[in-house]
């Protein structure tokens, strides 16, 4: 057992050999930053709940290699998310743009909660209406004075109370 | 007073019909921008034959099917005689855009398994993929006359989407 154990550690030990050197960083520290800044907010389409900046998929490499010529040929951030839009659609961007096609996304939240606010408060006023003051009719008040003879007959009789 | 009631059971309703609308999409499904627009202009390397080039421009004037495919993609490989089928059909020219594959590993898969394609564009890095906006092989474009791109099937041509989408697009735009 041991001995399996230290050939398991020795291969592991190899695993380091083997392993590949760090790619290198890009010469431009610069380009890199804003490659990082522009691909973050941007949606890998392969794998979905992945930023393009995080993805390892085969697709966000080569696009952020897209990006990084687009960033070296000066082009404009603007330019870079419609370059992006245009190919994939506005699902490419975690901030989709205002437009009537996404007013839904946008102001749906908002509407809902208004009609939230709505409900409440007109449940609130409808609760707050006291019920209107019932006059008693004559037999309500016989009822009432009986039963309430009877409480004093009773307290007076009993010791408890 | 009584269908007070049955409010919070009409939103619950609501509630599971969106939901299950919701789990029955694709989310892989990503409505292409493209469609409608121009199919984006390239000129690459043939697959079959290096020294010449393929260029979209060169269908001009023909309705025309543009098919992502790769040795590699398994999908690609189910589609496989889905594709050969349509190609004996004769409707319409078939372009493969053969993406980021090895040039002797795509020979080998056509040798073997039958060569639906007129001819396939090489796109060694991908490139070309970018700008059609591909983020999943298989997938295929209906180009029209005037080279505006009518169609796009993300994931393999089955026969259905052939019989029920395809073909019938096919007739319509040979038309004008």
């Amino acid at each position: 057992m041991r001995m399996l154990f230290s050939i398991f550690l020795c291969l592991l030990c190899l695993q380091n050999v083997f392993a590949n050197d760090a790619a290198p960083l890009a010469d431009d520290p610069v380009v890199e930053q804003r490659l990082i800044s522009i691909s973050e907010e941007m949606r890998c389409l392969v794998c979905q709940n992945e930023s393009l900046a995080g993805s390892r998929s085969d697709l966000a490499n080569d696009l952020r290699r897209e990006i990084r010529t687009l960033i070296k040929e000066g082009k404009s951030d603007d330019q870079i998310r419609s370059f992006m839009v245009e190919r994939y659609g506005d699902f490419v961007l975690y901030r989709p743009p205002v437009k009537p096609i996404t007013w839904l996304l946008w102001i749906g939240p908002f509407v809902i909660l208004l009609m939230g606010v709505g409900v409440l408060f007109s449940y609130l006023r409808r609760r707050n209406e006291a019920p209107a003051a019932k006059a008693l009719s004559a037999q309500d008040n016989q009822k009432m004075d009986a039963l309430l003879a009877m409480v004093d007959k009773h307290d007076k009789g009993g010791d408890h109370g | 007073m009584k269908a007070k009631f049955l409010i919070p059971l009409l939103l619950f309703v609501v509630l599971v019909a969106f939901l299950a609308i919701g789990l029955n999409r694709d989310p892989h499904e990503v409505p292409s921008p493209l469609i409608n627009k121009p199919a984006p202009a390239f000129d690459i390397p043939q697959l079959e034959q290096a020294n010449k080039t393929f260029s979209p421009e060169s269908m001009k004037g023909q309705v025309w099917i543009l098919n992502v495919w790769a040795s590699w993609c398994v999908a690609c490989r189910e589609e496989h005689p889905v594709l050969v089928e349509f190609a004996n059909s004769g409707q319409a020219p078939l372009i493969g855009l053969d993406y980021k594959d090895q040039r002797a590993d795509a020979l080998s898969m056509l040798s073997k398994q039958g060569n639906p394609y007129r001819l396939s564009g090489f796109d060694a890095n991908g490139r070309v993929g970018i700008d059609y906006g591909v983020y999943g092989v298989p997938e295929t474009y209906v180009i029209d006359k005037a080279g505006i791109i009518r169609f796009k099937q993300i994931g393999p041509v089955t026969r259905e989407i052939l019989n029920q989408t395809i073909y019938p697009l096919l007739t319509e735009l040979k038309k004008s």
